[in-house]
């Protein structure tokens, strides 16, 4: 009489898990984009302000003339040359390797990890493009500078830390962001636009 | 002898599904951490550039996107015309600077201080319109930007 009674529990039904699971999963593959988000990293610099712009004198020396023109075509120093080799023209103009006078002068500065140290820090990079340049020539042209930088700065990784720069610590890559300052100066792009076409309108009419 | 001939009950075994579910869980997990979800509808069509020193973004919570490029449904316009697209509406460039602020104003602190602008431009872009919205972004102190693009 006082048996006791068997009191199991049924077993949950997961036959549906699968199911519900599967509408997850294709919920998510359809709301969701498999690319990351890739690019390069750039800072502007704070917005000119008309009290404190001064006028800076830099020497003829210190100064690599970039452009573009409305064609897309790419000059350095009033002179056609492609982004491949803009960026071995950045990296002999930035290093200077053997002091050459007509390349840009050095400071010597204090820097950690090198102490006292000839750096490159009167150089500068000077852009100048057109309205009508496409975006794409001028993403190449970013391209290549930051491309040159890179290769200065991981050969001098390698030289004195033994490790290419992706591998050294936070403040060996401010060491070597120090002998190898970045300074470009961009300016607002000018409008010859209108100039440039009627130029292009001349030559095809040379052509006819 | 009739018993020696008779036909044995060949029944197909079940499968057994219990781990389905469990391997299913496992497969959704890996999309939701590879994967991030689309926050906009796109109104421009675009096509980044392609470079090689390109690096991956990080902070996805601290990245502003800009849309530069042609619109799409819409056969009328010219090919040649580009429209900046802020937060699923086509804008113009005087609506960037409010656009700044109030992305920043959701942000937490410490993405406030890492917050870059990510422009998605397509190649045949004019530099005209991309220097405007550079400048434009200068106003509203949005100092770090990205140019998107795709590895070559």
């Amino acid at each position: 009489m006082f048996e006791r009674r068997k009191n199991r529990v049924p077993g949950l039904n997961t036959t549906s898990t699968a199911d519900i699971s599967f509408m997850l999963l294709i919920f998510f593959l359809v709301t969701s984009s498999m690319d990351s988000d890739k690019g390069l990293a750039r800072q502007l610099p704070p917005p000119p302000d008309s009290q404190t712009e001064v006028e800076m004198k830099v020497k003829e020396r210190n100064v690599m003339r970039i452009q573009l023109d409305a064609n897309n075509q790419l000059t350095c120093n009033d002179e056609a040359i492609t982004a491949d080799l803009l960026t071995e023209r950045i990296k002999t103009f930035v290093a200077n390797k053997t002091n050459d006078p007509t390349l840009p002068e050095k400071s010597i500065r204090d820097v950690n990890f090198f102490g006292q140290c000839k750096v490159s820090d009167r150089h500068i990079l000077s852009i100048r493009v057109d309205r009508a340049t496409s975006y794409d020539a001028y993403f190449q042209l970013q391209n290549s500078i930051v491309r040159a930088y890179a290769q200065l700065r991981n050969e001098l990784a390698r030289k004195k830390f033994g490790r290419s720069l992706a591998n050294c610590s936070q403040e060996q890559r401010d060491a070597i962001g120090m002998v190898y300052p970045q300074r470009i100066s961009e300016d607002i792009p000018s409008d010859t636009q209108q100039v440039e076409k009627n130029k292009a309108n001349d030559q095809k009419g040379g052509k006819r | 002898m009739r018993g020696l001939f008779r036909r044995r009950d060949r029944e197909v075994p079940e499968l057994n599904t219990s781990s389905l579910p469990d391997l299913i869980f496992t497969v959704l997990f890996f999309f939701m951490i590879v994967t991030h979800m689309r926050e906009v509808d796109l109104k421009v069509h675009y096509q980044v550039p392609q470079g090689t020193e390109v690096q991956k973004l990080n902070h996805k919570s601290a990245v502003i996107p800009i849309y530069i490029g042609r619109k799409i449904y819409n056969h009328s316009t010219k090919d040649d015309e580009f429209f900046i697209q802020l937060n699923n509406e086509i804008a113009t460039l005087d609506d960037i600077k409010e656009y700044i602020n109030e992305e920043r104003n959701k942000m937490n602190e410490d993405d406030r201080s890492r917050m870059t602008v990510s422009i998605k431009a397509d190649k045949d872009v004019p530099m005209g319109v991309i220097a405007d919205v550079k400048q434009e972004l200068q106003k509203a102190f949005a100092l770090k930007i990205n140019y998107s693009a795709n590895e070559q």
